[in-house]
Formats: structure tokens, sequence, C-alpha cells
């Protein structure tokens, strides 16, 4: 009944989505481009200084007006102790418009009302912060769209041989012959508690980061798949 | 062009309906073979996947000098004295019996990839459909001034695991009372990313309760690592002033040793040292390099498939890879091995090839039960496998969260070796 109720949400949410893996943030050249509209007060990459604004090296995952070194407004302190940080959904909404963040911001900025430029200038800027590939807590550098499938598409549903491939991202940690050496087994379980268990963790109802975020990625189907495959292995 | 679900969809219902026969690139050989070089966390996943699942279909034939593998991941655990070197050892003879891989222990010396060849160093030839090289990392010659292969013994890098991590801990274990241990950290990137500052911890919890007054040096060219925050909490509440870190900031870049002397020089200042751990910047296998696949230090490869961006027969998996935003770590390669079978798969036998998904959680132990983790999923751009969601332990965490973090790690390496070997 559960998983029915579930299927028919997920049938109306998904017939408003591309069946897209991921997007990158933008055009690194293009935003090159658009960061000319900033240059005149803010210096970015080797050697770059506080100027007329704070430099914007390292600047994604970092509390708005932190450095100790630069004068802020008191409405951008006010920002940062409120625990407004810098990610790429933060950026986006404050470049669109910088006042709508910090009413008495001192740069004089209007925004930048193109969406594409605002992705390309964001992408341009996250190239002089952290790489995840050396420090893996590193800020995303794209935005994973929803898995869920078009409507049309539905027959994937608890396809074992789909859910056999997906399999391998858990059989990293979950043992397939089902052994429990500290992580707990995850097979031969009935295909309705395993798909309750998933979309729990997938709406972080359930805590476990690790869970979260493997669930958090998974489309209803895909779920379904990987249920029908793990109730029926049999090492 | 990005591979998207309906794509796939389309494209593999068309191969369904065009191809009976399996066998699609087998060449007039009969079987298609896939010749896999490396038998770490990479090859040896990929080798028993693509041979699990093609249920015979493919010849796979994975070649390895080692008869036993020792992980690197817990080998840091083994210098702290939570694990045995036994522990940390596997060998090849299940892939062999349960799977019927054909496991050859030699060394590949050389790549032909007109001619589609694999030649080993004992005189045989392998011939390939698909060639999968996973070979880990070699090092940068020159990287540590004063330092070469050749001084391994003097000052072991211990950063392939095996007689180099026994080496490092009997080092460990005889500095003299009150000693100087040093490590030359590595420049990015490198294998493991929290690697060396867990291993930081380890020798600090085997020192503590051993050789209290002794004192690690850490010179590091980088300004910043993974999971700083919570590995210097740890160190200022389990080995209080006994690990002192130099970054870049403060000259930790700028590093001299010398084994005859064993000496280190930081920044122009002299110290003698009882132990070093020379860890020097890192390149792809040196195999990677004679197939002519590299670019610069690494090998660049397709995110969809983990195909070589010079050659669609050949993929690189794991740390020799230059792939995007995943670390070098076993689970990385471990992940992209599952894609990159999963492909060859389908190109050799027209199973069905689905999207690429990829993830990563590296798990680091700081102190007796106080584990920390940090991982990330990731998936294929046209440009890159990007980074796209991601967590990581915080500081101030309760024991008993720390405490379950551990154990996960311990459920996580039973799984992977079992993922690996079967």
């Amino acid at each position: 009944m559960i998983r029915a109720a579930l299927f028919s949400l997920s049938v109306a949410a998904s017939a408003f989505l591309a069946g897209v893996a991921a997007a990158d943030t933008g055009d690194v050249q293009a935003g090159e481009k658009v960061f000319q509209k900033c240059s005149g007060c803010h210096q970015i990459g080797k050697g770059a200084e506080h100027r007329i604004g704070p430099h914007l090296n390292g600047l994604f995952g970092r509390p708005a007006a932190s450095y100790d070194d630069f004068r802020y407004s008191k409405s951008f302190q006010r920002a940062g102790a409120g625990g407004l940080e810098w990610h790429a959904d933060t950026l986006d909404v404050f470049l669109e418009n910088p006042r709508s963040m910090a009413s008495a911001t001192r740069m004089s900025f209007r925004g930048i009302k193109d969406a594409d430029d605002r992705a390309n200038l964001i992408a341009y800027l996250r190239t002089f912060s952290d790489n995840p590939a050396d420090i893996p807590e590193a800020d995303p550098t794209a935005t994973s769209l929803s898995h869920d499938l078009d409507p049309t598409i539905l027959a994937l549903v608890g396809d074992p041989e789909y859910g056999e491939y997906l399999s391998g991202e858990c059989t990293t940690c979950h043992q397939s012959s089902g052994s429990d050496d500290g992580i707990p087994s995850i097979t031969l379980w009935p295909e309705e508690d395993f798909v309750l268990a998933m979309h729990a963790y997938k709406n972080k109802q359930r805590n476990h980061p690790v869970m979260q975020m493997m669930a958090g990625r998974l489309g209803d189907e895909e779920i379904a798949a990987l249920a029908a495959y793990f109730a029926r292995l049999e090492d | 062009m990005t591979l998207n679900r309906r794509t796939f969809l389309g494209t593999s219902a068309a191969a369904a309906a065009s191809i009976s026969a399996p066998a699609l690139l087998a060449d007039g050989h009969g079987k298609p073979r896939v010749v896999v070089i490396g038998g770490g966390s990479g090859g040896a996943t990929a080798a028993r996947y693509i041979a699990k699942d093609s249920k015979g279909a493919i010849d796979v034939t994975l070649v390895e000098p080692s008869r036993t593998y020792f992980t690197c991941y817990f080998s840091n655990l083994y210098l702290g004295g939570f694990k045995e070197m036994d522990d940390l050892g596997h060998t090849y003879g299940n892939l062999a019996a349960a799977y019927g891989i054909n496991v050859v222990h030699d060394w590949a010396v050389d790549v032909d990839r007109d001619s589609k060849t694999v030649s080993l160093a004992g005189g045989a030839t392998l011939p390939y459909d698909k060639l999968i090289l996973s070979p880990g990392i070699d090092f940068v010659d020159g990287a540590v001034k004063g330092w070469s292969l050749a001084y391994q013994n003097a000052m072991p890098h211990a950063y392939k695991a095996g007689s180099q991590t026994e080496l490092l801990k009997s080092q460990i274990m005889n500095l003299p009372e009150g000693g100087v241990f040093a490590m030359v950290a590595p420049p990015n990137p490198y294998r493991c990313p929290p690697g060396p500052y867990e291993r930081i911890s380890m020798i600090a919890y085997q020192l503590k309760q051993n050789n209290p007054t002794a004192k690690i040096i850490v010179a590091d060219p980088k300004p910043k690592f993974s999971k700083m925050g919570l590995f210097q909490e740890g160190w200022a509440n389990h080995y209080e002033g006994m690990v002192d870190w130099i970054g870049a900031d403060f000259g930790g870049g700028n590093v001299s040793v010398d084994p005859a002397n064993m000496t280190v020089t930081i920044d122009g200042e002299e110290t003698s040292v009882d132990a070093c751990n020379v860890i020097p910047a890192m390149k792809a296998g040196k195999i990677a390099d004679m197939a002519g696949v590299t670019d610069g230090n690494w090998a660049p490869v397709n995110a969809a498939d983990m195909s070589s961006k010079a050659d669609a027969d050949v993929h690189v998996l794991g740390d020799s890879s230059s792939q995007g935003d995943m670390p070098k770590s076993g689970f990385s390669a471990n992940s992209q091995a599952k894609v990159c079978a999963n492909a060859v798969r389908g190109a050799l036998t027209g199973s069905k090839v689905f999207p690429a998904k990829f993830s990563n959680t590296c798990w680091s132990l700081i102190s007796a039960n106080d584990g920390v983790k940090v991982g990330a999923t990731y998936e294929a751009t046209p440009e890159k496998i990007a980074k796209v969601d991601g967590f990581i332990s915080q500081t101030g965490e309760d024991s008993a969260t720390r405490k379950a973090t551990y154990e996960e790690s311990e459920g996580w390496y039973s799984g992977i070796v079992s993922d690996m070997f079967g």
C-alpha cells in the first residue's frame, strides 16, 4: 500500500522533470568574462588582496564577512553572524540582487539578472576555492538533478538487473553475503521494508550521513530496483 | 554529450533488438578478452565484476605482480597497533577459483595499443579487446630534495603497503626516548587525502603509550588538508604538545632531507631526526605512462565510463586516472571500477549499460574509538566526474558517535575487500 502511494507521488513529481543526470554549475571561460564586472573592486587568483572589496579566493564554504582584516558593512556583519555562508546557491541569490541579502551593503552593484551569466560567474569563482579531489569535503562543483524518471520509463521499477548494477554502490560497505562486521546486512529484506528504510534516509527522517547521501540521489524506481535485487539475493 | 537515462534506454533497447548473439567485439577470435593490469581496489573489483556479471562470456586476465596484496587503507591502523599486518593481506585464489579469472603474477612491462597487446616481464604477450589499467601510484623523481627511492630504507615512504609499512613501524617502535619523528607530507594531488594525517595520529597514539616525550614534526607543502579541523582538534585533545604541523604558510614546502645524516631542513632550519617518513609527490603507475595514456603525471579519462581520453579501448581506474572531483582513494577506485565494468561488458557483449554514479567515503582514526569520516557522491558530466553532494564529521561530536564511526569503518573494510576478492 505504502509503496503504491510513493510511486503515484513519484509519477506526479517526475512528470515535470527531465531525466538528466547531472549539471555543471556553468562555463568557467564565459564566467571569466562576466567577472570583468567585478574586477574593478575584487581581486581573485594568485596574490589577490583586499581592495575596495575583499579578495575572493577560497570563497566557497566561507561564512560571509569572515575576514578580520577587511571592513565590512554592518549589514554584511549581521548576515555573517546570522549564519550566511557562500555556496553556489547563496551566491546565486546574492548575485541576482545583492541587496536582497545585505540591504545596506557598500557593494554598489545592481546584480546580474541573467541566470546563465550568474551560473558561469559562479563556476569561474569556484575554480579559486578548494578542489574536492584534494579536500573531499570542499563544496560541490555541480548540482545533482532529480533521478526520478519520466513516467513512461517506469517500467524500470523493480528491474533486478538495474538493481544489481546499482547494488555495486551498496556492496562497497554492505556485504553481498549478508555478513555483518559493523555495517548491517541488507540482503533478503522484505521489499517494502527496504523501500521504506531508503525513503526515510532520503527524506532525512533516519539519521545517518552516509545513507542520507546515498539514498538522497536515488529515484523511487531505483530504490525499488535495489529492493527487488537484494530481496532475492542468495549467496 | 551527456549520457542521460532516456538516451541510454533508447540505445539499449535498440541494441537489444538488433543484437541476438553476444561477443559483439570478439574480432573473430572467440570470446572477447579483457586484460586488467593491477590487482588493487580498482583492478580486482573490475576483474571480479566483469567475470561475475558476464557469466563466462568474457575472458578476464588479471595481471598483478604480488601474490599477496596489502591494502593501504588500514595500514595506518597497523602503525597504531590496532591491526596486524596479516589483517591487511589478501590473495587472489578466490578470483581464480570462484570467478574463473586468469590471475597472472607478473609485471606488465609494455602496452602496444596498435596491436592491442600487453607484454609481461616473463616474456608472455596478452592480447586484449579492452584493457583496464589500475596500477596505483609511483613517485615523482626528485620531488623531495635529498631523497630518492635509493633511500627508502633510511627514510621510508610507506605509501605502498607491505614491507615499507613494517619498516616504518619498526622505526617508530625503536625511536629513542624523547626522540624526533618527522614526516614530509606530499603536495596535491596524492593517494588518500587524509592518509598522512591519520598516520600522524596513529604514530602519536603509539608514541604516547610507549614514548610519551617523543615529538612529531610535519613539513607540509600545503596550507590546508582534508579533515584539518577534525585532526587538529584530535591532536590537541589526545596528543597535546606532541605534533608540530608546519604548513606552507610557515615554510613547510621548503624542505630537504639528508638520509645519510638523518637531518631534515625546513625553511632553512636543520633538525636532527630519529626517523623520517618521506611521502613524495605522486604520479600514475608507470605502466600508464608506457601505454601512452598519460598527460603530465596522470591519465585523463572520460567520466561516463572511465575510458582513456587517448584510446576508447583502454580504461584507467583509481589513483592513476585524472577524472575530476573524486579523491584518489580505494573507495573511489572500487566505485569507478563498477561503472567501468558495466560499460566494458556492454561494449563486449551488448549487455545493458546504465548511467554512471560514483561515491566515496574516507574514514580516519584519530585515537582509540575516535573515528571520523568524509564522503561525497559524484556524477558524470561531459567535462569530468563532478561532486554533487557530501558530508563530513563535525568537531565536538560525542564519543559514542566517534566510536560508531570507527566501528562502521571496520564494517566497510570487510565490505570492500569482499567486493574486491569475492
